[in-house]
């Protein structure tokens, strides 16, 4: 057994680190919050220049990294500065392209890992919850291509991607999941319609409406009918990813939060000094702990056979929402009124790090999905 | 990162497994795993077998007659001795004590006392706790007067776990009441059989004798049984203490636990199917497995980290606050999965070979002992919420 990073890991940490405390600051944020695409062209740049793009992509497509702990290194980073750039779109929608593109469609991800091309995955769908195998779109055969027709909900980052991982049915019943195809969208494509919005959590999502979108045969991804298990996969890389981002947020705000309890004054001593207030801290510490023995479970574990794969990213899934609603909240108790402010820099924090758990699928989801698995 | 263990780890796993087949009495595995009574007997047997193979003291230097095993290697043979049922080892010579006579001792405080931990013929027991003091041991009140070549000591302790079989008591003795509470304490070994020592049972919530009150009336100690120098006992104190907290997450018996859980809930049935396909219940089970797969990293985590040299400070009472939680939440759903034969308390069914009719499944009577006498894992070992003291200064600095 080995719990250390390797050194190239720690390195790309401290650099990721070192970044975003000087540009990833509450003025920017607040600063990327007024722009279209609700993050900041800059600091994304950044991330590009630092190689960190490409670390969550392995070397035959043109990264260098792109295991569980590579992508659990660069998330955790990314929460514990609050940073809102949308990286999370680029292993979700350039794991499909990877493990599905041809030639030229993987070409596309260089573009991706310089920077200058954004990625989104269109999948979810109004009425389908958290459920993967639930496509009401469907894609129908035309002489030159495919239709699609259908509607995507909480589309993140679809406003600013370039190109849209679209999934749509050309076969079977709704929630089937055989029958499931993934299509590239250019997002100025006609009959695609954006209806965008801001996140409570930061970055923008939108609603997308696909009215006869004519596509051709060669924006197909992959095989006809098969793309389920690449969905997973890719959601399972995301999880990671999304699970040590909010490790990541669980750390700033344990630091905010005994800063405060260190500083704050009440009846003449700091109010840590409380035995109560202690108790509760250290039970959120326990917890966080916890949470990171359980992304490194998932991370350890995201490369092993699918049921063993799955089980852990429930697992991950579970513990991670509920221990981030914990967080959240006695840490904004702990606060007091304070803590119930927007401009203090706790609100940005508690925002997304509740929001992590309505992604993917909640806790209360993975709780059953964890039983299914283990029944099956 | 390397979640997996190494060739030479996964080596030893064999061998403790293979030991295990061979050298566990199938009466004694039963009795583990249908949670009967043991017997004083039954841990001797336990403790010879182990000790004749030279593992009955894993954790001390092969030169004391020890193992010699590394962090991960105890962990190893924890969990596969769990696994298997086997008696635990009862801690307090081998584990406690052992240890602080190791690195406080004089040369024939280790030469008397080490050899006989090992072979049985001194069984000890812990004279820490007193009424009134519980966690803070810092104001133990218990005695011990300087009278030439002896201490005369005067007192009472308490919770002393298993001492009805003892003949030997490690106590923490109040040698001065000078400075600080802690800067008056001392060390001191005492012959249970000495004249003045009196043991009395204290029967716990699940109705067993466990622990003990033992009072001591001018008992005459010789002076060379004070380990190290007088008024530092506090330092071997804690130092003992740290020593009590390695495994304190009891994964292996939270698995074997939740395995005794899953058993239960596959044959019990609700609503005409096992329990365990009722959702909610499916669930509380869920939840409870997902919490210790993350828990049995984090206990790896500070193994590692032990076995790389760094010794387990603070992080021993987040293990151990959140391993007794787990196994306590266990323990209840196991009392829930009984059912109405949960209510049933027949305690001579405990003992091996009892012929009295049985009440419910065999599984129902140990699942409700359990659930109350784990109800002690909280308490014990300085309380749960000593712990989260500890953390709240040692590692949140507040």
């Amino acid at each position: 057994m080995n719990f250390e990073l390797s050194d190239e890991r720690r390195m790309l940490r401290d650099a990721l680190e070192r970044f975003l405390r000087d540009t990833c600051t509450p003025t920017a944020r607040a600063a990327a919050e007024q722009t279209e695409t609700g993050f900041s062209p800059e600091i994304w740049a950044g991330l590009a220049e630092m190689g960190v793009i490409g670390a969550v992509f392995d070397e035959s497509v043109g990264g260098f990294a792109g295991s569980g702990f590579d992508l659990a290194v660069v998330f955790e980073a990314l929460g514990r500065a609050g940073a809102v750039e949308p990286l999370l779109e680029v292993v979700l929608a350039g794991s499909l392209i990877a493990e599905r593109g041809d030639a030229d469609q993987r070409a596309l991800l260089e573009t991706v890992i310089a920077g200058e091309m954004h990625l989104a995955l269109a999948h979810y769908e109004p009425a389908g919850r958290y459920d993967l195998e639930r496509v009401a779109t469907t894609a129908t055969a035309t002489e030159s291509g495919y239709r699609i027709d259908g509607r995507k909900a909480v589309v993140v980052n679809a406003g600013a991607a370039d190109t849209i991982v679209v999934s749509a049915r050309t076969s079977g019943d709704v929630a089937d999941k055989q029958g499931i195809s993934l299509f590239l969208v250019p997002r100025n494509t006609p009959g695609l319609t954006l209806r965008d919005y801001p996140l409570a959590g930061g970055g923008r999502a939108a609603e997308l409406k696909l009215e006869a979108v004519e596509l051709p045969a060669a924006a197909r991804l992959g095989c006809e009918g098969d793309a389920f298990d690449a969905l997973e996969r890719a959601v399972a890389r995301a999880s990671v990813a999304q699970c040590a981002e909010a490790l990541g947020l669980m750390e700033a705000i344990r630091e905010l939060t005994t800063d405060y309890l260190r500083t704050r004054k009440q009846f003449g001593q700091p109010i840590g000094k409380f035995q109560a207030l202690q108790h509760r801290m250290a039970d959120l510490l326990i917890e966080i702990e916890q949470a990171r023995s359980a992304v490194i479970n998932v991370a350890g574990h995201l490369d092993r056979e699918r049921d063993l794969r799955e089980r852990h990213v429930s697992a991950a899934k579970q513990l991670i929402g509920t221990v981030a609603k914990l967080v959240a909240e006695e840490s904004i108790q702990m606060h007091g009124g304070i803590g119930m402010t927007q401009e203090y820099e706790l609100a940005h924090f508690v925002r997304r790090l509740i929001m992590i758990d309505h992604r993917f699928g909640d806790h209360l989801h993975h709780l059953a999905r964890f039983v299914r698995l283990k029944a099956a | 990162m390397d979640l997996s263990y190494t060739p030479e780890q996964l080596a030893f796993r064999a061998e403790v497994r293979a030991f295990l087949a061979e050298k566990l009495p199938p009466r004694l595995a039963e009795k583990g795993r249908l949670g009967k009574r043991l017997t004083k007997a039954d841990h001797e047997e336990w403790h010879a077998i182990l000790n004749a193979r030279g593992w009955l003291a894993g954790n001390w230097p092969v030169e004391f007659g020890g193992a010699g095993w590394n962090a991960v290697e105890r962990h190893i043979f924890e969990e596969e001795t769990t696994r298997a049922h086997a008696p635990r080892i009862v801690p307090f010579g081998v584990a406690m004590l052992g240890p602080v006579l190791q690195k406080f001792g004089s040369k024939e405080q280790i030469e008397h006392f080490l050899p006989r931990i090992l072979n049985g013929e001194h069984w000890w027991c812990q004279g820490y706790s007193e009424p009134g003091a519980g966690s803070d041991l810092a104001s133990v009140k218990t005695t011990a007067v300087r009278d030439g070549d002896s201490y005369i000591v005067n007192g009472q302790k308490t919770w002393t776990t298993l001492g009805q079989h003892a003949n030997w008591i490690f106590c923490l003795v109040r040698t001065s009441t000078e400075g600080k509470p802690q800067e008056g304490i001392s060390f001191l070994l005492i012959d249970m059989e000495t004249p003045g020592v009196t043991v009395r049972p204290i029967v716990l919530l699940d109705g067993e004798p466990e622990v003990n009150e033992v009072f001591f009336d001018d008992v005459r100690v010789p002076a060379e049984n004070l380990v190290g120098e007088e008024n530092k006992g506090w330092t071997y104190a804690k130092y003992l203490l740290t020593h009590e907290r390695t495994n304190i997450a009891g994964v292996g018996f939270a698995n074997a636990a939740l395995e005794n859980l899953a058993r239960i809930a596959a044959l019990e049935c609700a609503g005409g199917r096992p329990l365990a396909e009722e959702p909610l219940f499916a669930a509380k089970m869920a939840e409870l497995e997902i919490q210790l797969m993350a828990m049995a990293t984090t206990n790896l985590r500070v193994i590692a980290r032990a076995a790389a040299g760094q010794a387990p400070g603070a992080e021993s009472s987040m293990l151990k606050i959140k391993g007794t939680v787990i196994r306590q939440e266990i323990n209840a759903l196991t009392r829930t999965a009984v059912g109405p034969y949960a209510a049933p308390f027949p305690s001579e069914l405990l003992d091996e070979g009892a012929n009295a009719e049985p009440v419910g499944p065999d599984y129902a009577l140990p699942a409700t002992r359990q659930y109350f006498n784990n109800r002690k894992l909280s308490i014990y070992g300085g309380s749960n919420e000593v712990q989260r003291a500890i953390i709240g200064k040692a590692l949140l600095d507040l």
